[in-house]
């Protein structure tokens, strides 16, 4: 019987192949074979298992492939009984045969004298049965170790997966900052994510498979062959035929398949668009236009998946059609043998059966070709952010540092994200600890590039940064970031329970911390009012949280980690009075005491901030308290005094 | 529950009724075919070879060819019809599902999301064709050629057809059982990998947190939980599945072995001719494969209809918001906004989230509108073109219910700025010109100067030009707030309604754009909504809400000395003297 083996759907459907399209992004890898080595690799760990795979399979196939003939037989001796049986007992076979010659029936004759025909007796029930008894035992055996192979296969693929998951995210946490700034998040996402099933499903569906219908092919062949040079000569021609065919119209779908993904991406994107700015395409009257567009890319959508259906869809009849013409040729051919006595009937059943196993294997061929590419397409991704060069690691001589006292000091620093934007240039800077310094200046003046350079998120290019007289760069990078506390505009805060995420300022944080520190942020009353209190889930949306309960929560979060240090951005517009007041009044006492620096947005801030840095495009423009900016009349007084601007109209 | 599915199916199509029923009947004519040809092997057999009778040979192989052929024709004339009805029917349904949206008011859209509306368009509609393209081609042949094969059989010989009653119950009784195990399974393997994907966004998002705490091991350690839970399920789902084929297989073949036996019975006593032997094998095989291939199918019914549950309750969803059939329009465009007693409450809901509404907004005043979060200000803005409609009470467009009005005059008038800027993706031109599509680049320009971002647009190599991403990411907050604004501004229109769309600018920037924006638009009425305190004080007409009321409406002066609310919000954020000033 054909080996058609289903896989669990990973996300297509019950079919890859010729089917398939949905699978995955039908990519095209630059390296294949460089990429499939690798990946070949990375199951290095699994060797003897995998060799245990070829074996069970190779066996499998191998003693399965036995059946047909061996039950090819049982028809033998079946037909011998029947013949036998309209022959009158007593004569000897020699004798039957001269009958026949003499009645002029010389081709019965001749297959007569081929077979093994007792005049009179019926069928062999002792031959048979010894038969039946040995082939299903090997068919027994042959499904076990189908089995068992499929079994450890499964195991192999998911450790792997495991494995390269792990790794994967693991990088992640060595990438430099520059990279999540520069490459896109959402193809990284999907380097993690998609490429891996991708992969998974390569694994799962390609390997064993592709080895399987190889074998299946080659053993049916050997089969025939040994039945019957001649009649497997019929084969021989028409089953290459038949894969060029079929891989020939593969090739054809798989341009069909990459056009209809490119419509995919090009009409979800049409509707994203459309729907998350759905109010304004309603409001400035593009509602029609909208509707049109997208039915353009519908209806070129519609052709190309048509025609990669179609296309792909063909490969079945066709070599279903080779199959039959063989099935024909051989019934034909084989019967003109077994009635000139030059075949037993048996072997030509045998033989037909064989012949019909090759269409699904060699289809599926095909299909798997497009699998394995695909996942190896995906490996090649997903090895090139193996491959990204990591940060820097921490000095081999390092200074210990406990908690720092807090003075911070910017001597000549120059500092450019991108060679051709100057951003830094002799920048200089002293800072006490206690202080409060104020940062304020326009969009994208490079406040928080002040931040990147101090928690060496980024590295400067010249002169150097100095915390408590060292410089940073001879601390180790993690004890260099514990003596910081951020409090960001962008509320970052994960899938867990308010306990953990206000936790995850310290390293060991308690119950009792927690509290406190919730306490010391004014959230700890609403965290009280939740139904599961401090266990309570925080989820992705806004629904239980507003904007304005974030930030106390990662105030809290920053309280728990007590820095000696303190960066604060207060961007706080979204956020209701109400909270505001107690946002403000949580940033203040979290200030007081430590070394803050504060992207300053409330006036009150920044007046009463110890130094205040007037920064402009990157540059520093003006330095110092707020009575002394004001008095030069620069541009601090320019970007201070249009609070109250008279309008022209007054 | 499972109507749904079928009623989708039906409903589409309904078109193509007269292509699914030739469909059905070359799948006909191919399973009719493909039972024959063993019959026609056993007449071959029969009656030519045990005959010895060459020229009948040739002449069944003959017949067989002609059938062959027959078969794969048909095959080909299938695989063109179902591809093209089943991906007509995913093109009809992507288009229905897609227009309904675009009919739906605001509401409707929060309802589901605009990601679930994204996801039931692709990834739903792809389920539902995918059945219907498996369905047309499989689960229609398979029960024909079961239940033909079954036929044949017994017409073959009815004894050896006892063997059916073995064999299938058992190919069905190991699928039913390896389904009832693997189906919850899936359901949670699908959790898990949500779960991991959410892990890895939270991730890569939270990158400068997660490196500022030092939290890289602890994350490490979150991650390993999730990826261990997946890989548990994983593998259990693929081992499950891994019995599946060999003991399908397994099965298949000891039927094979066993209609040998007992047909040789049969064959000794004379009651069966040996050819019938080779066709019962056929018919006995593609018995067990329909089989085999209904029972898959079922796998994946269920999720095709989850599917299509998901696609009808989009297309069954009316809009809040109905335009009505006998618009009248105002005889003159002024501008002119009355708020009278609106109410706004979602249904069922307790407390109103706006009430008692009534104020004026006129052409050539700024109107700015205050209040803290969730006071109503949004829903007060939106009520205006319509993407909600109010409860109660009325709201006047040049003295006319803007219900009254059709949707497109309602909208020509209005230039909106909402809080989160978007922009589509093209150049900053296209963008500029969504509302006026003829616009001047003169008049872009102009636009963009009031909009204070004509300095950033020039300084780009590509200007007007320059390339827009989808939702304007490659631009910075406050650059896209401000060709937002520059966007309503070239429409020209009656009225600006702007909510907190200053908020991502500094002051300097904020007071400009103001002033410009006064100066250009003095003949419109201006509505805005803003949180800080030095863009409101400014305004002609200041409107106070409290928990969805109007605490107060006035000047800055008369609100700091009668409005408690409005005191409270100023001083937040500035000091005494400077609210006096």
């Amino acid at each position: 019987m054909s080996q058609r083996r289903p896989s669990p759907p990973m996300g297509g459907g019950p079919r890859g192949g010729p089917m398939g399209g949905f699978g995955g992004p039908p990519a095209k890898s630059k390296d294949f074979k460089g990429s499939l080595k690798r990946l070949l690799k990375e199951l290095r760990g699994e060797r003897n298992i995998l060799i245990g795979v070829v074996a069970l399979i190779t066996t499998s196939v191998t003693i399965g492939a036995f059946g047909p003939k061996l039950l090819g037989r049982a028809t033998n001796y079946i037909f011998y009984g029947y013949l036998g049986r309209k022959l009158p007992a007593g004569i000897s076979k020699a004798d039957a045969v001269t009958q026949l010659k003499n009645t002029g029936q010389n081709r019965l004759a001749q297959m007569l004298q081929e077979s093994g025909v007792v005049p009179g007796q019926g069928v062999d029930f002792h031959a048979i049965a010894r038969i039946i008894a040995l082939v299903t035992v090997l068919y027994l055996f042959s499904s076990l170790f189908s089995w068992i192979q499929g079994y450890l296969m499964a195991g192999v693929t998911n450790r792997t997966l495991y494995r390269l998951r792990r790794i994967a995210e693991e990088k992640i946490g060595r990438l430099p900052l520059s990279y999540f700034d520069t490459q896109s998040r959402g193809d990284l996402l999907s380097r993690v994510t998609n490429d891996i099933d991708n992969i998974g499903n390569s694994l799962q569906q390609g390997l064993a498979q592709i080895l399987n219908s190889i074998l299946t092919v080659l053993s049916v062949l050997a089969m025939m062959l040994w039945i019957s040079p001649t009649l497997a000569l019929v084969a021989l021609i028409a089953i290459p035929a038949s894969m060029f065919a079929s891989i020939f119209i593969a090739k054809k779908s798989q341009k069909q398949f990459i056009a209809q993904w490119d419509w995919t991406g090009k009409l979800n994107g049409h509707v994203e668009e459309m729907h998350t700015g759905h109010s304004l395409v309603k409001v400035f009257g593009r509602r029609q236009q909208a509707i049109t567009d997208f039915g353009t890319l519908n209806d070129a959508l519609f052709e190309s998946s048509f025609k990669a259906q179609f296309i792909s869809g063909i490969i079945q009849p066709v070599t279903q059609l080779v199959s039959n013409l063989i099935y024909v040729a051989i019934a034909v051919l084989g019967g003109y043998r077994v009635a000139t006595g030059s075949m037993s009937l048996g072997d030509v059943q045998a033989f037909i059966q064989y012949s019909r196993q090759f269409g699904m294997p060699l289809a599926q061929i095909a299909g798997l070709m497009n699998v394995v590419q695909s996942g190896v397409a995906s490996a090649e991704r997903l090895f090139e952010l193996l491959d990204a060069k990591e940060e820097e690691g921490d000095p081999v001589s390092f200074k210990e540092i406990g908690r720092a006292v807090g003075k911070i000091e910017f001597k000549d620093v120059a500092f450019r994200y991108t060679k051709d934007q100057p951003l830094l240039e002799n920048f200089n800077l002293s800072v006490t600890p206690g202080q409060t310094v104020a940062i304020v200046g326009p969009t994208g003046a490079g406040k928080t590039t002040l931040v990147n350079l101090m928690m060496r998120f980024y590295d400067i290019w010249e002169g150097s940064i100095l915390l408590d007289g060292v410089d940073i760069r001879d601390y180790k990078r993690d004890d260099l970031r514990r003596q910081f506390g951020m409090v960001l505009q962008d509320t970052w805060l994960f899938s867990g329970t308010m306990r953990e995420n206000i936790g995850y300022g310290s390293s060991t944080p308690t119950d009792d911390k927690v509290e406190e520190a919730a306490k010391a942020a004014n959230i700890d009353h609403f965290l009280r009012a939740l139904p599961a209190g401090y266990d309570s889930l925080l989820t992705d949306d806004n629904s239980t949280v507003s904007n304005g309960e974030r930030q106390l929560l990662t105030i809290a979060r920053a309280f728990m980690a007590d820095p000696a240090i303190l960066i604060l951005d207060e961007a706080t517009s979204s956020v209701d009075t109400r909270t505001e007041v107690l946002v403000q009044q949580a940033m203040a006492k979290l200030r007081s005491g430590r070394t803050s620096f504060v992207i300053a947005h409330r006036l009150s801030t920044i007046r009463d901030a110890d130094v205040i840095l007037v920064m402009d495009k990157g540059g520093l423009v003006e330095q110092g308290s707020h009575e002394a900016l004001m008095a030069s009349k620069g541009f601090y007084y320019d970007l201070y005094a249009s609070q109250f601007e008279a309008s022209i109209n007054d | 529950m499972r109507h749904l599915l079928v009623q989708t199916l039906r409903e589409f199509l309904r078109p193509y009724k007269g292509t699914v029923w030739v469909v059905v009947l070359l799948l006909l004519v191919q399973s009719i075919g493909n039972l024959y040809l063993p019959n026609l092997n056993a007449d071959l057999i029969n009656n030519g070879v045990a005959k010895g009778d060459i020229g009948y040979i040739w002449r069944i192989g003959a017949i067989m060819l002609a059938i062959s052929a027959l078969i794969i024709g048909a095959s080909i004339v299938i695989a063109y019809f179902s591809s093209k009805v089943s991906m007509s029917f995913g093109r009809d349904v992507r288009k229905a599902v897609f227009v309904s949206v675009e009919r739906f008011s605001t509401r409707e859209l929060n309802k589901f999301g605009a990601p679930s509306l994204i996801t039931r368009n692709t990834n739903d509609v792809q389920q539902v064709q995918m059945v219907l393209f498996m369905g047309l081609t499989m689960m229609v042949a398979a029960p024909i050629t079961g239940i033909g094969a079954v036929i044949m059989a017994l017409k073959t010989n009815v004894r050896l057809s006892g063997l059916l009653l073995v064999a299938v119950p058992a190919m069905g009784l190991l699928i039913y059982w390896l389904l009832r195990r693997i189906v919850p399974l899936f359901r949670v393997m699908q959790v898990r990998i949500d779960r991991i994907n959410l892990v890895l966004r939270e991730q890569i998002a939270g990158v400068r947190v997660i490196r500022a705490f030092v939290k890289t091991r602890y994350e490490e350690e979150r991650f390993a939980g999730a990826n261990n839970e997946l890989a548990q399920t994983t593998l259990s789902v693929t081992r499950t599945f891994a019995i599946m084929f060999p003991a399908l297989t397994f099965i298949l073949n000891i039927s094979s072995i066993a209609v040998i036996w007992f047909g040789a019975k049969l064959i000794d006593t004379g009651s069966m001719p040996i050819g019938n032997l080779t066709a019962f094998l056929s018919y006995i095989m593609q018995i067990l494969m329909s089989v085999m291939m209904a029972v898959m199918m079922s796998l994946m019914i269920p999720r095709a209809e989850a599917s299509a549950e998901r696609i009808q309750e989009v297309l069954l969803t009316p809009s809040s918001v109905i335009e009505t059939t006998d618009p009248k329009s105002p005889k003159a465009r002024k501008g002119l906004i009355e708020f009278k007693d609106v109410e706004f409450r979602y249904p069922g809901a307790e407390h109103p989230v706006l009430s008692g509404i009534s104020f004026t907004a006129k052409p050539g005043v700024m109107t700015a509108i205050v209040g803290s979060t969730g006071s109503g200000k949004t829903t007060l803005l939106n009520l205006i073109p319509r993407f909600i409609d109010a409860s109660a009470g009325q709201i006047l467009m040049d003295g006319i219910d803007v219900r009254d009005q059709s949707l497109e005059n309602v909208w020509s008038e209005i230039g909106f700025v909402p809080q989160r800027a978007f922009l589509f993706g093209g150049t900053i031109a296209s963008n500029l010109k969504y509302g006026k599509a003829d616009a001047s680049d003169e008049e872009l320009w102009k636009a963009l100067a009031v909009a204070q971002a004509d300095e950033f647009v020039k300084e780009k190599e590509d200007g007007l030009n320059s390339p827009v991403s989808q939702g304007g990411t490659n631009f910075s907050g406050g650059q896209r707030q401000r060709l937002s604004i520059a966007r309503a501004i070239v429409k020209q229109p009656q009225i600006y309604i702007l909510d907190d769309s200053f908020s991502a600018l500094d002051y300097s920037t904020d007071a400009k754009l103001r002033v410009a924006l006064e100066e250009h638009a003095k003949n419109s009425t201006l509505i805005v909504v803003a949180q800080r305190v030095s863009t409101i004080m400014k305004a002609d007409q200041i409107v106070v809400l409290n928990n969805g009321k109007i605490d107060g409406i006035g000047n800055h002066a008369d609100l700091m000395k009668s409005c408690k609310t409005y005191q409270e919000i100023v001083l937040s954020q500035l000091s005494p003297e400077e609210a006096a000033s």
